[in-house]
């Protein structure tokens, strides 16, 4: 991400179009096929060069409701959510009316001709188009116009920003390379909705699409399938999923590439085993059975199935069995919400099950960590016996990112404190929860060790060190203590924070630490807080427990605000929790509309808060 | 010893040595902890029924995992092959559970134990869903009508009109694990009685030779809470009502007797390993091959409150659930971890494809 600060751009001279920065909002309707239209008016400006991010919010059902798909383009690279919109493609009679107030003065409004009567503003460039005229042309049959009248507006958009056809062409020719007709009459469609508002429409006055080649090399891809792809590249080797949106595609993902990239070279047979189970309970019940068995084993959900899971998280806790949970987090129970953003599991999965209990959290915060952190989740598990959680979020996981392509994984698979027969032979000895090493983690034998020592009993509570059963009070706190010291080397093995400061070198009075989906509104909100005079240090939390570097962070900082998307500031109460004396300092910033992160938001409140400080 | 004609020397009078299997190990190897059941409770005669049948078949005792839920039922995987691996997991999901380790490791022989609140209650969904996989594993209810750990409150299998302990009735119809099983495709189902030691025996090594998931549903009476006059799960009730289907005989695959079994009276049935299951004629005609006679049998005996025992259903081929995943002959907890992971290659052939 270049340092430049898009807000600069805003100091262009009024009458020059701004160049590459430009969010554009398209209102449809679920299920009309206008997903394919707008992933190709991404993908051609992405072809030109330009960094681009694209943010689809769909309702809770299958078709009907009213969706926007938002693409902005920005030549500094932000890609974070964009409050204000510059052009709207409103086809939607039912949001049209909320469509166009939500437009700032200035806008341009792409509306489809039925909806004409709604354009009352005058403080906006209105244009109408007659998308069903044009499309009646090219094709007769309504199923298919209805999909095909959003390529139209590809078109349309395309002429007025002055995206390369060429590259439309392209992006067509990607999406339906399996369907040369298909292709064709989309290719046609866009073609016709240029070619009507090259003769009908004059360009933008105010922004402009300009090739660069920033994205050259570059990747797109959604969290979801990054994570996938983690799993896959990590190891794992035992999937039990239940589907739930939106973290049905980690796991449908994955089930794609195990089956075309995890097959034995010798003998041609899978090198994992996967089960869509009956419910929550089952998966997490399955990968705890298959942890303890051996295998590397995970399982993808989101909120609902992590309430379920909460019992047998907890058994895996105190047996000490290695799972991994990816929580691609949603909004609360039921219906409503399912497919909004939220950071609202965190408290929850950090503390999840009864009895005492934390579990590490990997917060990947890019497409990029998606994959990492997804591998090394399985490594994690097996060296710490415990259960780890992935925790991404819906703008995270289901929208398009753009990124450079991920790395091979460097760092070998790591089965951590397996003893086999033959080192079991060799050390002589075997207890299973004994701290043989000072660091809290036992050594484990597998089930099938032939070593006369190897086997022994697995309870949740109420064990000796020997795994035999106890009751005894020192015997359960020893296990307890010890559990600790395992946590605290949970602290030391964590993939580490991103400290950003503000003047490097040097350390601002301000900080703020956000994870996950915030990051890009985090650091889009630090340049415009920056322009404005404000210098903000940024520590980027890649994991839970923390460890030196936030503590450090934290007392450093006359004041840090913490950003999350969720109401009940669940980070921050962990914070405060982990550095009571520091508890004052600590303040939120907290996003819970719904609707992925944006950095003007942040901002705002940043500011509001100092200036009551009397500081801005 | 050599063979020498030498007189040997007076000899200490030999102790009696304990009988070897075909592993040479003695019944002890196949023991676990002590049992801290209530004396008498029918769970521990099961647990003896394991520890001879495990033994007798020759089963290494490192090859098996042994799987439990939550109850006094659940507690035994402790009271057996202590030389296994076990697994005393959560009330109601050792069915999940243990369809995980079988995935992880197809080779061992899986032993779940649960009981009727554990199975029936609240893991029955798991148990369902676990009979349509059809993992390897020896699933044994141990059922006592009610929940004994939780001190005797009714389950879903007390039968209807039974009182519970302080008088109450049971008004409900039970649930009949072994129909339900049939239902759900399980290739072995039997019903037996922890006091019919010899039938559960012939029974568990029939099991141990299925190759999927073999159910056995064993009436095994709590002393503590279920003992009563007006329990259809007592001793008393069950040894007086216990009706066999048929005699159950196990030839085990490394024992080549042939004898000729009279096709009129006795019914062979060969598993997966070369074992066979003799089962002999009593009073009722009756083909446990035939999956529709065995529900009949089950509805009749639900309807009429009948306690038959004996080998319900048998489908020796059913495919395993490591079949329907194909998978390898090497467990994936073992795998070596460069099989694991797909080249470098492969990553920028995937990379490609999202540029
Ligand atoms: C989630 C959960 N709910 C309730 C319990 C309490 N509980 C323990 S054992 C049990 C019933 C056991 O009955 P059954 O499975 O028939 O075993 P039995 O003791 O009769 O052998 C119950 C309800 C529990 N351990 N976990
Ligand atoms: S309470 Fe009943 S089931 Fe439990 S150990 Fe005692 S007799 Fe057995
Ligand atoms: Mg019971």
């Amino acid at each position: 991400m270049s340092e430049a600060s898009p807000t600069s751009s805003e100091s262009q001279s009024a009458n020059r179009p701004r160049v590459n920065d430009v969010t554009i909002s398209v209102a449809t309707s679920n299920g009309t096929g206008s997903q394919s239209a707008n992933l190709i008016l991404m993908r051609s400006i992405f072809n030109m060069g330009i960094p681009v991010g694209a943010k689809n919010m769909f309702p809770s059902n299958i078709q009907g409701l009213p969706t926007w798909f938002t693409v902005r383009a920005s030549a500094a690279g932000w890609s974070g959510r964009r409050r204000l919109i510059d052009l709207c493609v409103a086809m939607n009679e039912e949001s049209v009316v909320d469509d166009i107030a939500q437009l700032p003065p200035g806008a341009t409004l792409v509306l489809h001709k039925s909806l004409e009567k709604y354009a009352q503003r005058t403080d906006l460039v209105v244009h109408v188009v007659p998308f069903d005229d044009l499309v009646s042309g090219l094709v007769k049959e309504p199923k298919l116009s209805k999909l095909v009248v959003n390529m139209i507006y590809v078109g349309v958009v395309a002429h007025l920003f002055a995206i390369d056809m060429k590259e439309v062409e392209r992006a067509i020719q990607r999406q339906f390379s399996k369907k040369a007709s298909a292709a064709k009459i989309n290719l046609d469609a866009a073609t016709v909705g240029h070619v009507w508002a090259e003769a009908n429409l004059p360009q933008s006055a105010t922004h402009r699409l300009e090739r660069m080649s920033a994205t050259d090399g570059k990747i797109i891809i959604e969290g979801n399938q990054a994570t996938a792809l983690g799993l896959v590249f990590g190891g794992m080797t035992v999937l039990g999923w239940y589907p739930i949106t939106p973290s049905s595609s980690v796991a449908e993902v994955t089930i794609d590439y195990l089956s075309k990239y995890r097959k034995d070279p010798e003998t041609g047979k899978p090198t994992y085993a996967v089960i869509q189970a009956e419910d929550e309970l089952a998966s997490m019940a399955i990968v705890v059975g298959a942890g303890w068995a051996g295998a590397r084993a995970a399982t993808a959900t989101s909120g609902p199935g992590i309430s379920l899971m909460g019992e047998l998280v907890g058994l895996a806790y105190f047996a000490e069995i290695p799972a991994v949970i990816v929580d691609v987090q949603r909004m609360g129970p039921s219906t409503g919400l399912p497919t909004r953003v939220s950071q609202g599991d965190i408290f929850s999965a950090y503390h999840l099950s009864h009895g005492d209990g934390k579990h590490p959290l990997l917060l990947p915060g890019n497409v990029r960590e998606c994959f990492e952190f997804a591998a090394e989740s399985l490594d994690l598990a097996e060296r710490l016996q415990t259960v780890i959680f992935v925790m991404l979020d819906l703008d995270l996981g289901m929208n398009l990112w753009s990124s450079d392509p991920f790395e091979p994984i460097a760092k070998p698979i790591d089965r951590g404190k397996v003893l086999d027969e033959a080192q079991l032979a060799k050390v002589g000895s075997f207890a299973r929860y004994k701290d043989v090493d000072g660091d809290g983690i036992p050594y484990r034998t597998i089930p099938g060790n032939p070593h006369p020592l190897a086997a022994y009993f697995t309870r949740g509570t109420g064990h000796t060190e020997a795994a035999t059963y106890s009751e005894k009070a020192q015997d359960w706190k020893g296990n307890l203590d010890r559990l600790t010291r395992k946590f605290d080397t949970a602290r030391t093995l964590m993939p580490r924070p991103v400290l950003k400061a503000a003047t490097p070198g040097q350390v601002a009075e301000i900080g703020v630490i956000a994870f996950g989906s915030s990051d890009p509104a985090v650091e889009e909100s630090r340049a415009e807080l920056a322009s404005q005079g404000m210098a903000i240090d940024y520590l980027r939390l890649r994991a839970l427990p923390i460890d030196r570097e936030v503590r450090e962070f934290i007392e450093a900082h006359r004041v840090v605000y913490v950003v999350e998307q969720n109401r009940d500031a669940q980070l921050a109460s962990i914070l405060k929790a982990e550095l009571p004396e520091r508890a004052t300092a600590l303040r939120s910033v907290l996003l819970y509309s719904g609707l992925p992160a944006d950095a003007q938001s942040v901002t705002e409140d940043i500011v509001r808060q100092e200036s009551k400080e009397g500081r801005a | 010893m050599s063979h020498e004609a030498a007189a040997p020397p007076a000899a200490p009078k030999p102790t009696k040595a304990p009988a070897l299997n075909r592993l040479s190990l003695d019944l002890k190897a196949y023991k676990g902890a002590n049992s801290t059941l209530c004396s008498g409770c029918g769970h521990d005669s099961i647990t003896n029924a394991i520890i001879k049948s495990f033994f007798e078949y020759g089963v290494e005792p490192h090859r098996v995992a042994k799987l439990s839920g939550i109850g006094c039922s659940s507690k035994t995987t402790a009271y057996f092959l202590s030389r296994s691996h076990g697994f005393n997991s959560v009330h109601g999901r050792m069915a999940a559970v243990a369809t995980g380790s079988n995935m992880a490791n197809h080779t061992l022989l899986n032993i779940g134990v649960s009981g009727d609140g554990d199975t029936a209650s609240i893991g029955l969904g798991h148990f369902l869903h676990m009979v349509r996989r059809n993992p390897q594993l020896v699933y044994l209810v141990e059922n006592n009508g009610c929940y004994g750990l939780t001190k005797g409150q009714f389950s879903a299998t007390a039968d209807k009109g039974s009182l519970q302990k302080g008088g109450a009735v049971n008004r409900m119809d039970p649930i009949d694990i072994c129909a339900l099983a049939i239902e759900m495709g399980c290739g072995f189902v039997a019903r037996s009685f922890s006091g019919d030691a010899k039938q559960l025996n012939q029974l568990l090594k029939a099991a141990i030779a299925h190759k999927g998931t073999a159910l056995i549903d064993v009436v095994s009476p709590c002393v503590t809470f279920n003992n009563h006059e007006g329990s259809t799960k007592s001793y008393p009730y069950a040894r007086a009502h216990e009706e066999l289907i048929h005699e159950v005989g196990f030839v085990p695959f490394f024992e080549e007797i042939s004898v000729d079994y009279d096709a009129g009276t006795t019914q062979v049935v060969e598993l997966h390993d070369h074992s066979k299951v003799v089962l002999k004629k009593l009073e009722r005609d009756y083909d446990p091959t035939n999956r529709r006679q065995a529900l009949e049998l089950l509805s009749h005996a639900q309807e009429n409150q009948l306690f038959l025992t004996g080998l319900v259903y048998l489908d020796p081929s059913m495919p395993s659930m490591a079949e329907q995943l194909d998978l390898g002959s090497e467990p994936l907890a073992t795998l070596p971890a460069e099989k694991l992971r797909p080249s470098p290659t492969a990553l920028a052939e995937i990379m490609e494809t999202f540029k």
